[in-house]
């Protein structure tokens, strides 16, 4: 089955890839002609690459743009579903079909229904594949093929020594179980947890490092609304899953009456925890991973700068120390994909933990 | 600050994508993994315990064989010393039975040498007492010519007659 998918995934993307560059030279026979310069923007040119975007850019050269159009979905209440590429859009500079993206304003980054005569209307319902969605379909892909196959040759050599891509996760898998999901939950109930565990620690760690690969430019892990999902799946399976005595620690917990009465004090207090934890888990993955990628872009916008502050030795002159620093942040970042990853699970598997414990 | 305001629509196909690709792990991925990781960690420990098993067998076999190997010495030493107390009795026996043979041997060559001894000594009797005779015929023949010589003789013979 692999053996298929493999191939059949390479001309996808090779299709995908070939027909953003045909669009992008297109673009560029375009912009040459209207042939407007544009001032170096770095909060701008920050702000963009940790930015959700209709279309996956990959690289500026000259006035070219080449990236790759992303599917739009939305619906509007005067004209229902509209399904289109984002190319029709050519990066955000026209209107198509009476949608158009906003670039300021308090609709900013969001696409707008216009009338006929150009105003704005309404905000559609926007359900596009932004270049977020589309980096969590790749990991996900990536995901699967890898796990698949692994569960294959898992299946395939029993009893046997692991191989290939088996050996190289398996330390990994078992590390999960043993160092973070057992102690935290308890060794006869960390099984029911042990799939959402892994899966949310591989997904991290792999968005992590896709994220890592520059020209790809995706921020999947430090986009609030991916981790938010993934925060309240925890919540969810934590609350689901919470015993008699996790509620009673909730609503009645083991403090002096007039803690509880007549105002319910510590109730209010654990409540707000449990709404907390998620919380938590949110921002710590969301902000550390879109620290790290913007401290990588703001040195490499820093060469541009200086650049068009000082001259062109001047720009040499810091992108010596901006590229050692953007590498040194990068390697740092290696460390901190796979701690962050670890942390959403062992925080996760602390909940599920504490939800399931029957005493102190 | 767009980038801290979670978009519904990621949201949407993160809840969708994420939600599938739980359900799909776990059931395809996760438990086949988990179960091969668990399933390989048993046998191992099983292998190992059986090895533990029989490494306590064969060091018992060799104490059981050490105290067959003890035993055996033992009962060798034992046989051994029996064996060596039949042959002194044996032997003894034998030297005893040597003797009584010897001794009856002996006395019935010493009876036969007295017997022997009482025949010579009876036939050398018989032989003198003819020669005597033979010898006193002669003498006496000889003697008698003479009367007087006669009447001595016969004094004499009968003084030793007496004697005897």
């Amino acid at each position: 089955m692999i053996r298929f998918i493999r191939p059949l995934l390479f001309i996808i993307f090779a299709v995908i890839i070939g027909a953003g560059t045909v669009h992008a030279s297109e673009e560029a026979v375009k912009s040459g002609e209207t042939g407007h310069s544009e001032e170096f923007n770095a909060g701008k040119f920050v702000i963009e690459h940790v930015s959700d975007a209709f279309e996956w850019h990959i690289a500026t050269y000259g006035k070219t743009h080449i990236s790759i159009p992303l599917p739009i979905i939305l619906y509007s209440s005067n004209k229902g579903w509209s399904f289109f590429m984002s190319s029709k859009f050519h990066h955000g500079q026209e209107a198509y079909n009476g949608f158009r993206i906003e670039h300021e304003g308090k609709n900013e980054g969001k696409i707008v229904e216009l009338n006929e005569a150009g105003e704005v209307i309404s905000l559609p319902i926007d359900l596009s594949i932004t270049k977020t969605v589309a980096g969590i379909f790749v990991s996900v892909i990536v995901l699967l093929l890898i796990f698949l196959s692994i569960a294959k040759s898992a299946k395939k050599r029993v009893n046997k020594a692991p191989e290939g891509l088996q050996n190289l996760f398996e330390p990994i898998i078992i590390f999960i179980r043993d160092e973070v999901a057992k102690p935290a939950i308890g060794e006869h109930k960390f099984e029911k947890f042990m799939p959402f565990l892994l899966t949310a620690f591989f997904f991290i760690l792999i968005n992590n490092f896709l994220g890592l690969i520059l020209p790809f430019g995706l921020n999947v892990t430090g986009n609030i609304a991916v981790t938010l999902v993934l925060a309240l799946f925890t919540f969810f399976i934590t609350t689901v899953n919470g015993n008699k005595h996790y509620w009673k620690e909730i609503y009645n917990p083991d403090v002096p009456m007039w803690l509880k009465f007549p105002i319910p004090l510590m109730p209010i207090v654990e409540f707000s925890g449990v709404i907390t934890k998620p919380f938590v888990l949110m921002v710590r993955l969301f902000a550390n991973m879109m620290a790290g990628h913007m401290i990588v872009t703001v040195f490499v916008s820093l060469i541009f700068i200086f650049n068009k502050l000082m001259g062109v030795e001047a720009g040499f002159g810091v992108s010596i120390i901006s590229i050692a620093f953007s590498v040194f942040i990068l390697l740092l970042e290696i460390l901190v994909s796979f701690i962050q990853a670890y942390v959403f699970t062992l925080l996760s598997a602390l909940y599920f933990g504490m939800a399931t414990s029957e005493h102190h | 600050m767009g980038f801290v305001t979670p978009d519904y629509g990621t949201i949407f196909w993160m809840f969708i994508i994420f939600g599938i690709v739980l359900f799909i792990l776990k059931k395809f991925a996760w438990g086949p993994i988990l179960k091969a990781l668990k399933d390989r960690e048993k046998s191992i420990s099983d292998a190992l315990n059986s090895a533990e098993k029989a490494r306590k067998e064969v060091a018992g076999l060799k104490a059981s064989n050490d105290q067959i190997i003890a035993e055996a010495r033992k009962e060798k030493d034992i046989i051994l010393k029996e064996a060596r107390d039949i042959k002194d009795k044996i032997i003894a026996e034998a030297k005893v039975q040597a003797n009584a043979e010897a001794q009856k041997g002996i006395e019935i060559a010493r009876q036969q040498i007295i017997a022997e001894k009482d025949a010579a000594i009876s036939d050398i009797k018989k032989q003198v007492a003819e020669l005597s005779v033979m010898i006193a015929e002669k003498v006496i023949k000889k003697e008698l010519e003479n009367p007087k010589d006669q009447d001595i003789l016969v004094k004499d013979l009968l003084k030793d007659l007496k004697l005897k």
